[in-house]
């Protein structure tokens, strides 16, 4: 027993410090322009699923809206349409849309540019990771979409379902591109593709530039290199893979083939992420408020690639400068960020000072 | 004993035969008759467009009239003064699944409330996006089977089939939800969540609700609710606390408080959807009331034909004297003058 007093008292400091080494993070101050984006009159945001710009300022917005809807078939019932993706300058104007009417599109979840300016998109409902030219010309698909869609759906599974893949364990999925829920795409400077496979699954999928499935790596749990449900990705420099778990409450880093290196666990729920461009990258991490509550959480944190917190900013609510369940960062730039929300249904430029 | 049970019988005959919808007759007495006139062919549609069913219709100050209505697709659409078409609002929109109700606040700012989507939205008086309260189901979840047994417990900032939205002069929120919530909100003005009354249970007690269906704000900062399956209106102060209970005033379908410094408060005894026999002798009418509860007159009666209502949805009063009315049922938006009532000089109550 007395073995294990000071055991007790480390966990109980541990549990007792969070909230004061909080109170220890700088804020960082910042100005938004919440009005950023210019729409056509016939054109409304919904919840903003991605956010990113290529390398011309250009800002793609992957949004859902319209009327997700459900049509009787024979013997199945059909799911169409509910998401949108547009294009728009760097000044905010509205230039196109892109992949109107297109199967991929169901539930926007997230739109990432690459290096070379093709634009990926991320569907949670047709398991599609799509990815475009910079003229909007489908250039490789990753997942397919279920043909149907049960009435009614079945009661949620309280590990959140997912395939038993590897060795039958669960959200482990198939070694293939097959998703269940998938969530966010990254690439390192070999052009790999890293899939986070998501929401349904709890792995991430690895794939060569040429779309071959490579490996995936994870099922459900709490261990590390487990994950809980798997929100966001971001590959740093030196191909190093960041993960945000937030089903664990905690961002795991591995290195390019999936080896568990370490993980940040003071940073809330992760459920965006972006790594800055240039040799000195810094990691940013939305700990998002939940869209049933604007009362908790909802800062966004800025760390250095190694976990060190560089500071913090914003908090959960309606007005500019507030975040309602941020779902994508782009920062391209360090300190001129573009958050999409999900409960605002808005996209805002922040400046950091 | 045969007597009895011939007795006992024929009351239950009476009983049983008596409509389930007999006690939605208002017990108001002598209440005196206002009269009015309808507006023929109010609102000009486009050629080949249609209206649904009418269940939001609301002004601006500039008189536009706006009408939120259940087409094959929920749509909004702004008419001017005189009917004119002027544009259609929030197409494709997100929001927009099932129409509930339509309100215009002191800017001209244009509420939402969409009871498919389970969201309440504030567009400019341009029509364009600034706020949204609640949260449409993800479709993700896929194709939800309709819920029964018990209502989950309530959260702040998700709403349940929602019913209507109205402000106070400070400019705070207050929204009725709903259908399977049974409860009244209130946000402050940037919509941070303050306060509740009621539950996701229904309930009698003054304060509970079951089925609160319509609320509107009087300038006193007090909130008139039409507590329709509790076939009464209530009136709770700003900060939700059960203040009066309106029981002689039939179903509370739909409130409405008109501007100005004499507010007048006008409450719909709408005819019950389906329009079962006897219905009509028994309901339809709308009561024109005092703050304080005075029932100045009624108006109107269940009728198919233009003049008459099929299922009052919403009334705007904005003018006390010009009732714009949206119908359910007949698809029909009208626009009532009314006789001028004179005004009260002391209270009768």
């Amino acid at each position: 027993m007395r073995r294990f007093l000071p055991l007790l008292v480390a966990a109980t400091l541990l549990a007792a410090f969070p909230a004061a080494a909080q109170n220890a993070i700088p804020e960082i101050a910042f100005d938004s322009a919440a009005n950023l984006l210019t729409l056509p009159d016939d054109i409304y945001l919904g919840e903003v699923g991605g956010v990113a710009t290529n390398s011309k300022g250009d800002i793609f917005v992957y949004t859902r809206t319209g009327h997700p809807t459900v049509s009787l078939g024979g013997a199945r019932a059909f799911a169409h349409g509910g998401s949108r993706l547009f294009q728009f300058d760097r000044t905010g104007k509205f230039i196109r849309e892109i992949g109107q009417g297109s199967y991929g599109f169901m539930f926007a979840q997230q739109v990432r540019i690459d290096p070379q300016d093709n634009i990926w998109t991320v569907d949670q409902m047709t398991n599609f990771i799509m990815k475009l030219d910079s003229a909007g010309h489908v250039q490789m698909l990753l997942g397919r979409k279920p043909e149907a869609i049960p009435v009614p759906a079945p009661a949620p599974r309280g590990d959140g379902g997912g395939a038993a893949g590897r060795g039958g364990l669960p959200g482990a999925g198939a070694q293939s591109d097959v998703f269940n829920r998938p969530t966010d795409v990254a690439w390192d400077g070999a052009g790999n593709i890293f899939v986070a496979d998501g929401v349904g699954n709890a792995r991430v999928a690895k794939f060569n530039s040429k779309g071959v499935f490579i490996k995936s790596w994870g099922s459900r749990g709490t261990e590390p290199g487990l994950f809980g449900t798997v929100r966001a990705i971001a590959v740093d420099a030196q191909g190093n893979v960041y993960v945000a778990d937030s089903g664990n409450k905690r961002i795991q880093v591995f290195d390019n083939n999936g080896t568990f290196k370490t993980q940040y666990t003071n940073v809330g729920t992760p459920t965006a992420l972006c790594i800055t461009p240039g040799p000195n990258q810094f990691l940013y991490s939305s700990n998002s408020n939940p869209p049933e509550d604007f009362d908790v959480a909802g800062e966004i944190y800025k760390m250095k690639l190694d976990g060190t917190i560089v500071g913090k900013f914003g908090r959960a609510g309606k007005l500019p400068k507030e975040f309602g369940t941020v779902n994508a960062i782009d920062c391209r730039s360090e300190n001129n960020l573009l958050v999409g929300e999900i409960s605002n249904m808005r996209v805002q430029k922040l400046t950091l000072r | 004993m045969k007597r009895c049970l011939a007795l006992v019988s024929a009351i239950a005959l009476v009983l049983c035969a008596a409509p389930a919808f007999a006690q939605q007759k208002a017990t108001a007495q002598n209440v005196p008759e206002i009269p009015y006139t309808s507006v023929p062919n109010l609102l000009k549609v486009p050629a080949g467009e249609f209206l649904g069913e009418a269940v939001g219709v609301a002004t601006n100050s500039k008189g536009h009239i706006f009408v939120y209505h259940r087409s094959a697709n929920t749509r909004l659409w702004e008419f001017d003064k005189n009917g004119n078409f002027v544009k259609e609002i929030g197409k494709g929109y997100y929001g927009f699944e099932f129409a509930h109700s339509v309100r215009v606040d002191a800017q001209d700012n244009i509420w939402t409330v969409d009871e498919g989507t389970n969201t309440v939205t504030k567009f400019s008086p341009e029509g364009k996006f600034l706020m949204v309260l609640g949260r449409r189901p993800p479709a993700v979840a896929g194709a939800v089977a309709t819920p029964s047994g018990p209502n989950p417990p309530a959260q702040k900032y998700i709403f349940c089939r929602p019913t209507d939205v109205a402000w106070d002069p400070q400019g705070n929120i207050f929204v009725s939800d709903g259908y399977c919530n049974n409860r009244v909100v209130k946000f402050d003005k940037n919509g941070r969540f303050l306060a509740q009354a009621g539950s996701e249970k229904p309930g009698k007690e003054p304060g509970q609700f079951n089925l609160p269906h319509g609320l509107q704000v009087d300038g006193q900062g007090n909130v008139w609710v039409a507590d329709r399956s509790n076939i009464r209106y209530q009136v709770l102060d700003n900060n939700l606390k059960p203040k009066t209970v309106y029981d002689n005033l039939g179903v509370g379908w739909t409130v409405c408080v008109s501007q100005g410094p004499h507010q007048y408060v006008f409450a719909s005894n709408s005819n019950p959807n389906g329009n079962p026999p006897g219905s009509w002798a028994i309901t339809g009418e709308i009561y024109k009331l005092e703050l304080d509860g005075t029932i100045i007159g009624k108006f109107g009666h269940a009728s198919k034909e233009f003049g008459g209502f099929q299922v009052v949805h919403m009334m705007d009063c904005r003018n006390p004297n010009e009732i714009v009315v949206g119908e359910i049922e007949s698809w029909r938006v009208q626009r009532l003058i009314l006789q001028p009532t004179p005004t009260k000089t002391s209270s009768a109550r």
